[in-house]
This record gives structure tokens, C-alpha cells and sequence, in this order.
């Protein structure tokens, strides 16, 4: 029996000459209402958030809350060692509530470590990564985004993606070498 | 001058906007910095490359056996004896991880404060500052004397239950250097995500893609997934920010809680730190010159930034310097006689005067000549500096740590310190693993951080046409870094 590859339209990629291209052409599709498409760049292109659109990462939040962990983390790992369970002695230092100021270095430490791996995981999370594989990796032409191109890909989730209007949209707004992504399934 | 202040005398005399040196010279595209430096992994080594990386995995190996030797023949095979037991190990280490703070500092408190010259040398700089702190740590894990002991330090109770002592300075140490390598790692790999899906990007499909492919994580540098990035680049440096600082003023605590005279003053910590960045930058300009020489970077690490590192070693060691002579006045107007004479034995009548005044002179009055541009901008001048400043840092570890201890409290328990041929090739040794390391990091990943100095290049900037269209660069001249218009007065 032959084997019958099914593809699913995943969006329509455009690209564009440059950072001040990418930028104004975001500024209409975001005005077009547009909400899943995203501009792919070599670097991070300055101010393209408010011409996209998108809200300000709320990564700072969860990083708080991960510092905070780390914070009590070493206090109690310090306080219940050293005052509850064994308090050591060591050059008569006494061993109570009252010795926490020695305990600061370690949980500044821990607090920096923990809101370390919650920034790291966190992004990630965040960013959609790590991915083996993406239906923009299918295209030629997309391998350029690390190197010197400039992308918008509006994809097909967007209820707004229309295959003719969308693709007469991005023409309009500059955008070069237009290609339908497909995705196998 | 091409653009000087013709305003005619009516007009008021338009405000003349200072010009940036650009950061990236000759106008270079996109697509030339991706080549140029991709191109170091992609292309064979020079000759140069194999003539230091063989001889550094030689040292390497002169390391490991210094290792294994003291292992199997005890600790005695290191010079220190009472009272001088922290001698060279701890020297070493303080050495050593004082190296590794330019990375961090280049890397967060640069970024923090919007330099944005950082972005041709950070990588690099990063990089050190991970073989930095491996080559340090080795130091106090080897210095326990038992080195299968070492989990010991770890917050886990041993064979008898004892918890470690969370109030001591050691144990302190233990946790900031751990978390200062951790986290210098997680920042380095965040930072390497983008510029690795650039080598993915460039290969062939075979290992070489699939690994580089693995660990670019399927980075696809869509917006919404670099607007998370920046943040946590963002949250990255400002919480390494104070970590540097925190991780250096840590290790000068190890002194600067104890009684020992020359090592109990206030004034240790800042003292540690500035000379930290004083030795991690000197390093930094000992590794980035001859790269930038060797793969021909010179449009990407300009005069500028190396000029830049130079006014930063001219700070930090006048501070340096401010510190040393503190030290020489607090002993004096603290009255303290055992403070006194500790300085006293240090730099008038001690057995080891002499490294007091190599210290002094390699890391106070050296750099000193980079008050005078020219120094500044002659190579052979700053890494000369460079190279007296990695020598004067290795000094000024020597002198707190030997030299104090040599000279303790009671005279009867005075002892001199020889360093043992041990001592001398397990040095020599980290030396090599640092280099070795340094070159593979050459060899397989991008020195200089590419997303970033794309980011800096006048037509990043999304506004950059919108100017040149209306025509406000008649205004401001060169500020936009317009190729058609002159850069530099």
C-alpha cells in the first residue's frame, strides 16, 4: 500500500529585508488584529515588542517566588541543623535564633541559585524549548533567520489566517519569497 | 572636522552631540560577522593553535599527576607545614577565582549599565570565568588532605550525624563558589542558545549538527521567544551582579573573620573585589589580544573596547593600590602592635620583602601608565601591562596569605615557606588545563557572541532608515552611525 503523507498548512512565511522592514511590517499586521504569528531575527530587533504587540515577559514573577524559596531553603537547611537537630559549637559561637546573621551568606547564595534555575527553566518554559523539531524547519529559506534574514510567519491557527488574503497581506507589506509552511502530520 | 557647528549667527547654535566610536568598524553586514565568526569553528585550526594547545594538554597532564601523586603519597608532598597552611593552595585558589570575576563582571554589570562594548569580548570572557573557577576549585578540594573526604563540605550530615558549621566563613565559601560556577554556566548557556542555532543552521547534517542542533534546544529566534530571552538575560545579570561581588568579598571573609594580623580589616572585601576585576580584565587582555590577532577580529574587537579594558585596570588598580596603602595606615592608627608589626615584617624586614614590592609595583605603579593614551592604544604596551598585572595578582594572594602566615603571633612557632616541586609543576599544571580548555572553547564554539554584536550594528536598530528619510541626521551627524555619513570627526 503506498504510503500517504497528510500535510496540515502550519502558516505562511515572508521575508524581509531588513530590522526597519520587519519593524514597520509588524506595526500593520498587528493592527490587521493578528494574534499567533510571530517575526523571526537573527538578534533581538529594539522596541518590536510594542510594534508586535506583545506584553512584557512575565518571567520576573515566577523568579521571585523561585528566589524566595531559595531564601527559606537555606535558612531553614541553616536554623534546623545548626540550632534544632545538632547545634554545633564551634570557637564558643552559640547556636540559636540569635546567630541567623551568620547564616546570611548562605541563603544570599541559595536565594541567587534557585532564582538562577527558575530564570533559566522558566524561559525555556516560557519560549516553547526545548523542541526537537518545528514545521518552520522545513523551509528552505527560514535557516537564514541566523544568519542574516528577517521573518514574519503568520500561521494558519490565527483566526484571522485567510491562505489569499493573508498572502496578498503580507505582498502588500513587503514581505519577499513568500512560502506556505506545511506541516507532515 | 566634517561636521563642525556652522549654525549661522542668528540661529542659536545647535547643541553639538557627542559621536560614538562605532562598535563594529568598516560597516560589516549581517552575514560577515556570521562568517567571521563561525568561520573559526568551521575552518581549520591556524598552526598557532596546535603549538599551544599541544603543549597546554602536556601541562594538563603534569596537573593530574601532581594530583594523584599528592593522593598517593600524602599531603606532606606540598610545602605547607605550621604555621603556613593555607600557603600555595589557598593563593592558588584565591588566585584563581579573583580571574574568573571579569567574565561576570563584563557580562552583568556591563550589561546592567548599558555598555554596549561588552558584547565583542563577554563570551569570551565568560568562558574564562567557567576554567577560572574549575582550575580554583581543584585547589581547596586537594587542600582538605583527604580529598575523598571532600563531600564533607556538602550540606549532608556524615558517617556521625555532624551537620557542617553554617557559620563558618569556609563553608560559606563552599556555597559561593558553588553557586557562583552554577550560575556563571546558566548564563553562558543562555547566552550561547542563539549563536548555537547559527552553527546548526551552517552545518551539514551529520554529529556535528545534531549536537550543536541538540543543544540550540530547536531555537527558532521568533520574537515572542526573545522578548522571554532578554528577560532573562536581564534577570541573569542582575542576579550575577551582586553575586560577583558577593562570592569575592565571600572569600575575603575566610580572612577577614579571623584574628590573624594583616588579615582583619574592614576593608577586605571591596579590596578583594576591585582586585578581582583588577586581575580577571588583565587576563581577559591576555587572552582576547592574540585572538583578536590570530583569527583577525579586528573589526569586531575595536581599539575602543581594548582601550576600555585598559581605563578599567587603571581604575581597579588605584583602588588596588588605595587599598594596600589602608592597609599600612590602619596598621599604624589602630595602634595595634601585632597589626604594626605584621606590616612591618612585610615590607621592611621580613624573609619575603621582596614579593611585598613585586606586588606593589606590578599591580600599583605598572598600570599607572595607562594614564597616557598612547599606552593605551599600543598593543605590546597593554599586554605588557596585562601580563604584569597576572604576575602582581599572584603576589598579592602570596603576601596576605605566605607572607602573614610565616610570621604568626608567637616567634618561637616562626617558619619559613618553600614551595616543593609539586607545588610548583600542580601551577604550571592549572595553567595548561586553563589554555587547554580555552582552546577547545576556540576551536568548537563562537568566541564572540554573534547575536549580540548584530544587535549592535547601526542597522539594527529599527528606526535606523526612519532618520536617514527625514533627514534628521543633518542634525545629528554620525549618531545612527549612517554608512553614508562620516563615523568619526
Amino acid at each position: 500500500m503506498a504510503k500517504t503523507t497528510l500535510k496540515r498548512v502550519h502558516g505562511y512565511l515572508a521575508e524581509f529585508e531588513s530590522a526597519s522592514d520587519v519593524y514597520h511590517a509588524s506595526e500593520k499586521i498587528r493592527d490587521a488584529g493578528f494574534q499567533r504569528w510571530d517575526v523571526h531575527s537573527p538578534f533581538p530587533i529594539h522596541g518590536l515588542n510594542e510594534a508586535m504587540g506583545v506584553k512584557r515577559s512575565s518571567l520576573p514573577f515566577f523568579v521571585f517566588f523561585g528566589g524566595a524559596t531559595g531564601t527559606l531553603t537555606a535558612f531553614l537547611l541553616a536554623f534546623i541543623t545548626q540550632v534544632e537537630i545538632y547545634p554545633t559549637v564551634v570557637q564558643a559561637k552559640p547556636a540559636n535564633i540569635f546567630t541567623t546573621p551568620a547564616f546570611f551568606p548562605i541563603m544570599f547564595e541559595l536565594t541567587i541559585l534557585f532564582s538562577a534555575f527558575t530564570t533559566l527553566f522558566g524561559c525555556f518554559a516560557f519560549m516553547g524549548l526545548p523542541r526537537l523539531n518545528h514545521p518552520l524547519f522545513a523551509s528552505k529559506q527560514f535557516k537564514k533567520f541566523s544568519d542574516d534574514g528577517f521573518f514574519i510567519c503568520i500561521e494558519a491557527r490565527d483566526p484571522k489566517f485567510h491562505q489569499a488574503e493573508t498572502k496578498a497581506l503580507l505582498e502588500e507589506i513587503g514581505g519577499k519569497n513568500i512560502e506556505l509552511v506545511e506541516d507532515e502530520l | 572636522m566634517a561636521h563642525s557647528a556652522t549654525a549661522s549667527s542668528e540661529a542659536p547654535a545647535k547643541p553639538r552631540i557627542l559621536e560614538r566610536e562605532p562598535l563594529v568598524l568598516n560597516n560589516r553586514s549581517y552575514a560577515w560577522i556570521t562568517n567571521r565568526i563561525c568561520g573559526i569553528v568551521e575552518n581549520r585550526q591556524p598552526a598557532l593553535w596546535w603549538w599551544l594547545f599541544v603543549p597546554s594538554v602536556f601541562l594538563t597532564g603534569i596537573m593530574v599527576f601532581g594530583f594523584v601523586y599528592l593522593i598517593s603519597t600524602g599531603v606532606g608532598v606540598w610545602g605547607q607545614k605550621q604555621p603556613v597552611a593555607w600557603a600555595w593552595d589557598i593563593t592558588n585558589f584565591v588566585f584563581w577565582i579573583g580571574i574568573g570575576h571579569a567574565g561576570t563582571l563584563i557580562s552583568a554589570i556591563l550589561f546592567l549599565t548599558r555598555q554596549k562594548w561588552r558584547t565583542a569580548v563577554n563570551r569570551a570572557s565568560e568562558a574564562m570565568t567557567l576554567f577560572a573557577v574549575m582550575c580554583a576549585g581543584l585547589y581547596p578540594a586537594f587542600h582538605v588532605g583527604r580529598v575523598w573526604m571532600v563531600w564533607f563540605l556538602a550540606p549532608v550530615p556524615n558517617a556521625n550525624a555532624v551537620w557542617q558549621n553554617f557559620k563558618s566563613p569556609l563553608l560559606w565559601d563552599v556555597f559561593a563558589v558553588s553557586t557562583y560556577f552554577t550560575v556563571s554556566v546558566l548564563f553562558w548557556y543562555l547566552g550561547l542558545v542563539p549563536d548555537l542555532a547559527t552553527l546548526r543552521d551552517r552545518c551539514k547534517a551529520g554529529i556535528k549538527k545534531t549536537l550543536y542542533g541538540i543543544f540550540a534546544l530547536g531555537w527558532r529566534g521568533g520574537n515572542r521567544q526573545w522578548n522571554h530571552y532578554e528577560m532573562a538575560y536581564l534577570l541573569l545579570a542582575a542576579l550575577s551582579t551582586p553575586l560577583v561581588l558577593s562570592v569575592h568579598s565571600v572569600v575575603s571573609f575566610d580572612f577577614a573573620t579571623s584574628v590573624v594580623p594583616g588579615w582583619h580589616t574592614t576593608i577586605f572585601p571591596p579590596y578583594f573585589v576591585a582586585g578581582a576585576i583588577f586581575g580577571g580584565f588583565a587576563m581577559v587582555l591576555t587572552l582576547m589580544i592574540p585572538v583578536r590577532a590570530i583569527y583577525g577580529l579586528h573589526d569586531l574587537i575595536t581599539e575602543k573596547h581594548i582601550d576600555n579594558m585598559a581605563k578599567i585596570i587603571l581604575l581597579t588598580g588605584t583602588i588596588v593600590g588605595y587599598a594596600y596603602c589602608m592597609e599600612l595606615f590602619m596598621a599604624y592608627y589602630s595602634s595595634s602592635k601585632y597589626e604594626g608589626d605584621a606590616f612591618l615584617l612585610r615590607t621592611l624586614y621580613g624573609p619575603s620583602v621582596w614579593t611585598y614590592y613585586a606586588m606593589f609595583f606590578c599591580n600599583v605603579i605598572a598600570p599607572q601608565l595607562f594614564w597616557f593614551k598612547w599606552a593605551r592604544k599600543s598593543l605590546l604596551w597593554v599586554l605588557v601591562v596585562s601580563m604584569f598585572v597576572n604576575a602582581g595578582m599572584w603576589y598579592e594572594r602570596y603576601v596576605i596569605i605566605v607572607t602573614t602566615l610565616e610570621r604568626h603571633f608567637m616567634p618561637g612557632s616562626w617558619r619559613t615557606f618553600d614551595a616543593t616541586w609539586v607545588d610548583n609543576w600542580t601551577f604550571i599544571g592549572t595553567f595548561g588545563f586553563f589554555l587547554m580548555n580555552f582552546l577547545l572553547f576556540l576551536r568548537f564554539l563562537p568566541v564572540i557572541a554573534i547575536a549580540e554584536v548584530k544587535g549592535v550594528v547601526p542597522q539594527s536598530n529599527p528606526h535606523h532608515d526612519d532618520h536617514v528619510e527625514r533627514g534628521v541626521h543633518e542634525l545629528q551627524p554620525g549618531v545612527f552611525g549612517n554608512p553614508e555619513l562620516p563615523n568619526k570627526a
